[in-house]
């Protein structure tokens, strides 16, 4: 898989179009895995001039902050912005809706001011601009709910984007009756990924796969590895896992372009 | 002697609004307890959303029903309350119904005639909301933090509605000279028959409605510090002050940045002493523990929290059955904060430790471990009340302050710390995703 690295560009003395902020779960989490090397061949398939920094990438200290650790965030955040600033960096991409958040809106003020993207705006930019053509009848009439990430949807009011690349591959979308400014999380956010939820009667992500269900979808589309794994959990928990499916949608557009 | 009621009149209003006035210092006083936030960029912003949500409700009506009706009463009690300025003026120099004759019989019998509507549509969303709390019990109205002082105060201002509008129509019934003109008595026709026969009685009812009514309406302003009933006036501050950044910005401690600055400077002494001219500064406390640890609009936030539960009707956490509930998180700060301030006026003006604090003695670790960090709460809020940033900076004084994380996420963080990843992955293998099928 062609995967330049930002050190590669420079030795040769170029700049890549854009940064692809692979992320923690997207380098190292079997599920999200998938997600990045999906999204890899959308960009390699449109000719995208990219590179990602591999080995020089780190945490971008999203979590540790929503885990109440401020000091280790802003030493992860420098860090990572010294490496950033190094390359000049202009414009980054990144499947991971928190690290799209951090980047984004919490970088600035410790000296990294980036163009940030996620990665279903970056694919819908391609389509509009024709660089991406012809993507494909494979999921013509499938029932697909979207479930919105909280730090997309809600934190930055990035609602119509996934929606858009979901339409155009002519897919029945359906919304669940909690979405976009109203979804509910799916349990991941604010550091719960990494602990046992507190006591209750029911896991959150149980729940807002209750509200996929009641729209009887095919696949629930997703645009975040957490909630990704969230969700298919929660399908797993249902025992649907035979009959619907949990896909980001840089692999429902992998997939519908046969890539 | 004829001016005894005048006289009364006035010593009414001056203590009324004397204590009032006592109220709205100490209130301010408390707000000032919390930390200096800077809120003041972006005033045309600022304006527009305090219009459009605080004036222009456009939050409330997110949720149809209780956003209709909810502006029935906004809309009535702001536009009955003109008829306070009459009666303020009637009652002080002895007149009756000035505005009649100022404003000519067409527009004073217009503006009667619509209070009068209004006053009735009041009674009848009154009536609405009070079933809905005691007799429908809608679920959001009878959670855990409902029972007790915040049930019975959302009971009593409905019950005060009811009373006020009444009286005003009664006033306006029994008011013979008034029904004789046949100007805007639109609903208290119906009502004035029962006065007609006895001009004697008809005359002590108005006196008493009138007297009632404004008395009523004073002792409703000074309820209002001791009620969530505040939102009516604090809405509007709220809105303003809110924060404008995207709902995901959290904010970056600068005294943490500071320090790390001064970690990543390989130049940096840390031994050096502070420049000539630039003070020692007290070594900054992370987080928030209580509530002088929080910012002023966090404070102002909680007391203008109504209690109107959609936060929590919306949170991830409180609806599966966890402890965490925004709203709570609310009235904890805005209880705590009282009782600071009750601390302060007991102490000649200083506050001495009572060995309590906002954390564990009212909001919980359980609470606050259990948040999801999503944001429903903060956009669910018809004024924009941002519970989440205190739950943040709570978790900051636990971590930072008390190294008292749930174990799990100590694990989380000695991992990024050394790998650079949340998982105990090597940073070497960062890239290795590329080559594996």
């Amino acid at each position: 898989m062609k995967v330049p690295t930002m050190a590669e560009y420079m030795a040769e003395g170029k700049q890549p179009e854009i940064l692809f902020w692979v992320g923690s779960a997207g380098s190292y989490d079997d599920r999200a895995k998938k997600i990045t090397k999906a999204f890899v061949k959308i960009l390699n398939k449109a000719n995208v001039d990219f590179a990602v920094l591999g080995q020089e990438e780190s945490s971008t200290g999203d979590v540790a902050k929503r885990a109440g650790n401020e000091f280790l965030f802003q030493m992860q955040a420098m860090m990572n912005i010294e490496i950033l600033n190094a390359y000049e960096v202009k414009r980054i991409v990144t499947c991971d809706p928190h690290s799209f958040n951090c980047l984004k809106n919490e970088y600035p003020s410790l000296g990294g001011t980036y163009e940030v993207v996620h990665h279903t705006q970056f694919i819908k930019e391609l389509i509009d601009s024709g660089r991406l053509q012809n993507v494909g009848d494979t999921y013509k009439g499938k029932r697909i709910t979207f479930h919105d990430p909280c730090y997309l949807g809600r934190a930055n009011k990035v609602y119509d984007a996934p929606r858009d690349v979901l339409n155009i591959l002519n897919a029945n979308l359906t919304e669940m009756k909690r979405y976009k400014s109203t979804a509910l999380c799916c349990g991941a956010g604010g550091a719960q990924m990494f602990k046992e939820p507190e006591k209750g009667d029911k896991d959150i992500n149980i729940l807002r796969t209750e509200d996929a269900l009641e729209t009887n979808p095919d696949i629930i589309a997703t645009g975040c590895p957490y909630c990704n794994t969230m969700m298919t959990d929660g399908i797993k928990f249902k025992e649907k896992e035979d009959s619907i499916i949990v896909q980001d949608i840089a692999e429902l557009i992998a997939n519908a372009q046969n890539l | 002697m004829e001016y005894i009621p005048n006289i009364l009149f006035a010593l009414l209003l001056i203590a009324g609004v004397g204590y009032f006035t006592r109220n709205v210092k100490k209130l301010s006083r408390n707000i000032k307890l919390g930390k200096d936030v800077d809120r003041s960029d972006n005033k045309s912003q600022r304006w527009k959303n305090m219009g459009m949500i605080a004036l222009g409700q456009s939050k409330m009506v997110k949720r149809p029903i209780a956003g209709f009706l909810h502006i029935v009463v906004y809309v009535g009690f702001v536009i009955i309350n003109i008829e306070v300025l009459e009666i303020i003026i009637d009652g002080l120099f002895g007149t009756h119904r000035i505005f009649k004759d100022v404003l000519g019989n067409a527009i004073y019998g217009f503006l009667i005639g619509t209070f009068e509507i209004l006053a009735v549509a009041v009674l009848i969303t009154v009536i609405i909301f009070w079933l809905r709390r005691n007799v429908i019990k809608l679920k959001r109205f009878l959670s855990a933090e409902m029972k007790g002082w915040p049930k019975s105060d959302g009971n009593i201002i409905l019950y005060f509605e009811v009373v006020l509008m009444t009286l005003f129509l009664v006033m306006n019934a029994s008011d013979l000279k008034f029904q004789d003109a046949e100007i805007g008595n639109v609903i208290s026709q119906y009502l004035h028959p029962i006065f007609e026969g006895n001009i004697e009685m008809a005359h002590i009812v108005e006196r008493a409605a009138w007297w009632i009514h404004i008395a009523g309406i004073l002792i409703f302003l000074n309820y209002l510090y001791y009620s969530k009933h505040l939102h009516i006036l604090l809405a509007f501050p709220n809105t303003w002050y809110a924060n404008l950044n995207p709902k995901g910005q959290f904010v970056n401690d600068a005294s943490v940045t500071k320090e790390v600055k001064l970690m990543m400077d390989p130049n940096a002494d840390p031994f050096a002493a502070p420049p000539e001219g630039e003070e020692e500064e007290e070594p900054a406390k992370f987080g928030a523990s209580d509530v002088q640890d929080l910012n002023w609009v966090q404070l102002l936030n909680s007391y203008t929290c109504t209690e109107c539960g959609r936060c929590t009707s919306e949170c991830p956490a409180n609806l599966t059955g966890k402890k965490l509930s925004p709203r709570k998180i609310m009235m904890d700060t805005r209880d705590r904060l009282e009782e600071v301030g009750k601390n302060i006026d007991a102490n000649n003006g200083t506050f001495v430790d009572d060995g309590k604090s906002l954390l564990n003695d009212y909001i919980t670790t359980e609470e606050l471990w259990a948040c999801t960090s999503c944001n429903a709460c903060v956009e669910a809020c018809p004024v924009s009340i941002d519970p989440l940033s205190i739950i943040m900076e709570m978790r900051k004084y636990l971590v930072m302050e008390q190294s008292a994380a749930p174990t799990e996420l100590n694990v989380m963080m000695g991992n990024i710390e050394n790998n650079g990843a949340p998982w105990p992955y090597n940073q070497m293998d960062r890239l290795n995703w590329k080559d594996e099928n």
